[in-house]
């Protein structure tokens, strides 16, 4: 066997999300992991992926991550920028997304998530930021796609609270609600892919990421997992995913910390 | 018509205790040296609307300005939450404030309501959020034509509205570059608008002629602030500050530490000092 290049369970997450995506998609693109996935397939794979991003960035290809959903970078190299209405209104509930990725606080078996408070709403133990964009990219987006680190925390029986729809109580919870897209077709973890049973809904593990095990799975999943019959192990990273995805990391750390190095340039002269 | 003002004027006119009021920019071009004006003017019991509250609504939450605050994404972009707005929301520090939350795509429907004049705003939306059960201005209406169920939520219509802006000409015509945000809509809406911008020049005799702007009469006050937006950034003029973003997660994280910082860089500080906090951030 030849010898491969050493990865983080990390790492193998990013670039498992990253390859569910193609060059024909036009991805309405969550910040924090999906950012670094849907940028890493558009540098290997999907070069002619369209990226957008909520701040109205239609057709981005930053090179570096971006901090916030509106930095410079993202606009830059937009194809063109619109206004937040536009946004939302021409594009996302338009329907010319086709992917919707988010990430989650907390999940659920049927891919509903809560980014919103932990605890009870009024009196929460946690206030997290809310829902943003989210509410409507799970509705609005032709199917959804989902990354998160496992955690009990995180992976739960039942959410605090809903801030985006996923599959509701699973089975055609969406079609009750007259929500015409595919919500959760996707979840990719830092130890598996899964996908939704196609009649219950609820989230199944296709693919073990190389190196786990089914109980690693388990233990860090707050519901019973129910596991594929045809159980796969996806595939380690490449050489050139891990490369790929480590330049843009650095790049992005250079550029964020380094406020002092990275981003200030000389003094402007004029205007 | 526009005003030329001084910062000091054109917050003391057009922001009074009690007021609505938005400090719009959707990461960009937010009005920093607005809201720290209005920080040191003292107003209070202020219903503070925005998309995306950071940290000028944390400073200002911490300060004990606001009595509510309408939004959609309360959080330090890139970095994480709001401590200020938590230590609010959890503990009622340094006093209760009452939240009114919404999606972006609500708000963003909301402005552009109360830009074109309309009660309310519709729109496809909420369908399965929780947010519909515990915000009571989120509603639903039948489409009259195809019976359709849709989201309604009130139109955003602010007492006063800041933005900052690259720049204005003249005549006090504002023109808004880059992510452009909500900031028209959020202009419109308003019953006045203050804007603070980088700097004025002769005419806007080169600029494409489809480009966001917003005429002189349109505007109520204008104050020239370079660097006005810091650490946020403005486009074309300076980067954005993440590193500022990322040491606001700790200064905000302590009480004490919160307000030494905030009589330090806002109290004994003035409009004129965001020159140089921009001054090796500016783009070459």
């Amino acid at each position: 066997m030849m010898t491969e290049m050493s990865f983080t369970s990390d790492e193998m997450m990013t670039i498992a999300a990253s390859r569910a995506l193609t060059n024909d998609d036009v991805c309405f693109v969550g910040i924090g992991a999906p950012s670094a996935a849907c940028n890493v397939a558009r540098l290997t794979h999907a070069p002619d992926i369209t990226l957008i991003y909520e701040s109205g960035t239609i057709g981005t290809a930053p090179d570096v991550l971006p901090l916030s959903i509106g930095d410079g970078e993202l606009c830059d190299t937009a194809v063109t920028t619109v206004s937040v209405p536009e946004m939302f209104r021409y594009w996302l509930q338009g329907g010319r997304i086709s992917i919707g990725f988010l990430g989650a606080a907390q999940l659920d078996r049927f891919g509903n998530i809560n980014t919103t408070v932990i605890g009870d709403y009024d009196k929460p133990k946690t206030r997290l930021p809310g829902g943003g964009g989210a509410p409507e990219i799970a509705t609005s987006s032709g199917e959804i796609y989902i990354t998160m680190k496992q955690s009990l925390r995180g992976m739960v029986e039942k959410i605090d609270f809903y801030t985006s729809f996923g599959h509701g109580d699973g089975g055609d919870h969406r079609q009750r609600l007259g929500i015409t897209t595919k919500g959760p077709t996707l979840l990719i973890t830092d130890l598996a892919v899964w996908r939704p049973d196609p009649v219950t809904k609820e989230f199944t593990v296709v693919s073990l990421h190389p190196g786990v095990k089914k109980e690693d799975v388990q233990k860090t999943c707050g519901w019973t997992v129910t596991f594929c019959d045809t159980l796969e192990e996806t595939p380690a990273p490449t050489e050139l995913e891990l490369t790929t995805l480590r330049d843009l990391k650095a790049r992005t750390k250079a550029a964020h910390e380094g406020a002092g190095s990275g981003n200030r340039k000389g003094k402007q002269t004029d205007g | 018509m526009a005003k030329f003002l001084s910062l000091s004027e054109a917050v003391a006119e057009n922001l009074k205790d009690g007021d609505t009021v938005a400090f719009e920019g959707f990461t960009h071009l937010i009005p920093h040296a607005a809201a720290h004006e209005a920080i040191r003017q003292g107003r209070k019991d202020l219903t503070l609307i925005r998309m995306t509250p950071d940290i000028v609504y944390d400073q200002m939450i911490g300060r004990g300005m606001a009595k509510k605050v309408i939004f959609s994404y309360a959080g330090n972009p890139g970095v994480g939450l709001l401590r200020r707005l938590r230590d609010a929301v959890e503990n009622g520090f340094p006093q209760r404030i009452e939240i009114e939350e919404h999606s972006h795509a609500a708000m963003a429907n909301a402005y552009e309501a109360g830009a074109a004049g309309l009660p309310c705003a519709v729109f496809c939306g909420y369908r399965g959020a929780g947010l519909k059960t515990v915000n009571p201005n989120i509603r639903s209406i039948t489409c009259p034509f195809t019976g359709e169920e849709l989201a309604a939520v009130p139109s955003i219509r602010p007492d006063v509205t800041f933005i900052h802006a690259q720049k204005a000409n003249k005549r006090g015509d504002v023109l808004v570059e880059g992510i452009i945000g909500i900031q028209k809509e959020a202009v419109l809406a308003a019953k006045r608008a203050v804007v603070t911008v980088e700097e004025v020049v002769e005419d806007f005799a080169d600029v494409h002629p489809n480009a966001c702007i917003l005429p002189s009469w349109t505007v109520t006050a204008i104050s020239v602030v370079p660097g006005g937006a810091h650490p946020s950034y403005a486009h074309g003029y300076y980067a954005r500050d993440n590193a500022s973003y990322l040491e606001w997660d700790d200064i905000s994280a302590d009480r004490d530490r919160f307000h030494a910082w905030m009589e330090e860089n806002v109290m004994k500080s003035s409009p004129d000092d965001f020159t140089g906090r921009v001054a090796g951030l500016r783009n070459e």
